[in-house]
């Protein structure tokens, strides 16, 4: 496609400026939102066993789009191909295209890709380290020279950890609560400044209040992130997300904005799901 | 009828509860045994000379083994230079990166190594590092202990390493370090007090070494300036000293046992300490 256009300029070090939205994300339909991710017949094995199916996808730029689906649908599977985690699993093989801003992600510095799209996981897992060394590890990495002090404290306001641990950055991440280390997770993956955020249901492990801690995190980062977030919580989807892709056994069934799939669905798959059918 | 079978089977229960229990306490016992009687005749000949002293002249009372000590740290210090690393890295190469058939092969041929003999790998080291030198050497001492360290040292490191959660390496590669980033800044550190307790524990192991020792370090009267010539060390000492016909050396043999069973002592309880200053430190 266009990939050869935008190939030449695959380093992590040249960033976009970042669009602030100033309309309600809300009222914005899939047509005036940019196009951040599009996914066209992607298919996922591992080894001789297929995962993922045939799937075609844009997730809309600056927005939230929420996947859902029963347990080993492939949701996961899926979003770990955007920033290419799933490599690092022996014997596995990607079929189909993935352009990130028009760019094959298959074509890019693997580094560069991971920097440019963050990922939280299901298990807050911060690094055996200060909590200051854990938002600071991919700013280091990434070898930056600037200040560090003023950028770990900017990636803890994003992800409203700053008030509560500012007392005790140079303490152990462990000696943080769940949903603290979430946030720390979040604000560790914010640091690089990432353009995507994917989320691999980051509020399981959660009590509500921390969920609903990180679901208002996430309408304050739409300003200047693109999220993806898989999720077992239809709530969840519905509260926190303006558009939803529903799986099923590998395939994408639908795929609309949040509050059309929630109360007009037009798959009987995806309504049989929502109402609690099955699943 | 019924009864019998009963008194049978209480007595037999009896009786296996004391064999059994019997067996645990000559266990302690033997272990105590030891301990004992190596503090009350090694502690009888400890002295400050004894640590502070070269060995005197056949003939001669008196004297202590400094040399001897020295020797031996100097042996470990280069056990540890030459095994250690090669240890460390192939556990990562295992832990980390290794292929089903080729790791397999690596695994099996360090538990091998794990159990050749000390006195075959004496030899081994005789050939590598004292014929073409034709001279007992310090270097040679420390090849011999040092192929010794090596096996304990990889299968160690790479249990400490397969502990880490696999989520901490997602959680770096995620940020886009390289693998080898990885390993270096997040999954090393996590498992540093457990390597750090192996290779410890690999280098108490041949503190104690003697037969590889015989004839690569050789043993020495004086002080062994440098790394060429032939050097005391404790176990050597021991052995010496051990078999010879005079009463004090009997008594400094005892002494060197003590020091020899207090070091690797030390490097135990450092070890603990360690590990309980938060290598473990994992998240709940």
């Amino acid at each position: 496609m266009e990939t050869t256009a935008y190939g030449n300029n695959a380093t992590a070090a040249r960033r976009a400026p970042q669009i602030v939205m100033s309309e309600k994300p809300q009222t914005a339909s899939e047509k005036e939102a940019q196009v951040r991710f599009e996914i066209s017949d992607l298919n996922f094995y591992y080894g001789p066993k297929q995962a993922v199916f045939g799937l075609n996808l844009k997730i809309p730029k600056n927005r939230v789009t929420a996947l859902i689906g029963p347990s080993g649908c492939g949701k996961s599977t899926f979003l770990r191909t955007l920033n290419r985690m799933n490599e690092t699993i022996r014997n596995t093989r990607v079929v189909g295209e993935i352009l990130l801003d028009g760019q094959d992600i298959s074509q890019l510095d693997v580094v560069g890709l991971r920097r440019r799209v963050g990922m939280v996981f299901q298990r807050p897992n911060p690094f055996p380290k200060s909590i200051y060394e854990n938002v600071a590890y991919g700013l280091r990495i990434n070898g930056y020279q600037g200040r560090l002090d003023d950028l770990v404290e900017h990636s803890l306001r994003r992800a409203a950890l700053w008030d509560e641990a500012k007392d005790s950055l140079h303490k152990s991440a462990f000696a943080l609560s769940g949903g603290q280390q979430q946030r720390l997770c979040i604000a560790r993956a914010l640091a690089v400044d990432p353009e995507v955020l994917l989320l691999d249901e980051p509020c399981s492990a959660l009590d509500p209040v921390t969920t609903a801690k990180i679901e208002e995190l996430m309408f304050h980062l739409k300003d200047s992130c693109t999220m993806a977030i898989v999720t077992h919580n239809m709530q969840q989807a519905a509260r926190a997300s303006d558009f939803t892709a529903f799986m099923l056994d590998g395939r994408l069934i639908e795929h609309s904005e949040t509050s059309k799939l929630f109360t007009t669905p037009t798959d009987p798959r995806t309504e049989a799901y929502i109402t609690g059918r099955f699943g | 009828m019924n009864r019998v079978a009963l008194i049978w089977r209480k007595s037999l229960n009896v009786v296996m509860l004391t064999l059994t229990g019997v067996a645990a306490f000559g266990v302690v016992a033997v272990l105590f045994l030891i301990l004992g009687y190596l503090v009350w005749n090694g502690g009888k000949s400890l002295n400050f000379d004894f640590f502070t002293k070269l060995p005197k002249p056949v003939g001669e009372t008196g004297g202590g083994m400094a040399n001897a000590i020295l020797g031996s740290l100097k042996l470990l210090f280069l056990a540890a230079l030459m095994g250690v690393p090669v240890g460390l890295m192939a556990g990562v190469y295992l832990a980390e990166f290794g292929g089903k058939t080729f790791s397999y092969i690596i695994r099996y041929t360090t538990d091998l190594l794990n159990g050749v003999p000390s006195i075959v790998i004496g030899i081994f080291a005789y050939s590598l590092a004292v014929l073409p030198f034709k001279h007992f050497s310090t270097m040679a001492g420390g090849v011999a202990l040092g192929i010794m360290v090596i096996p304990i040292t990889v299968r160690s490191t790479e249990e400490f390493l397969r502990a880490v959660p696999g989520s901490l390496r997602e959680g770096a590669m995620a940020l886009g370090a390289s693998k080898w980033r990885t390993i270096a800044t997040v999954v090393l550190p996590a498992a540093k007090g457990g390597i750090i307790t192996g290779v410890l524990l690999a280098l108490a192991r041949v503190a104690g070494e003697t037969a590889p020792l015989l004839f690569t370090a050789f043993s020495n009267r004086f002080w062994s300036p440098g790394w060429g010539q032939p050097i005391a060390s404790l176990p050597v000492m021991i052995y010496t000293y051990a078999i010879a016909p005079y009463d004090d050396w009997h008594r400094q043999a005892w002494a060197a046992g003590l020091i020899l069973l207090a070091l690797v002592l030390v490097a135990n309880i450092g070890t603990r300490v360690v590990l309980s200053r938060g290598g473990g430190g994992r998240s709940a």
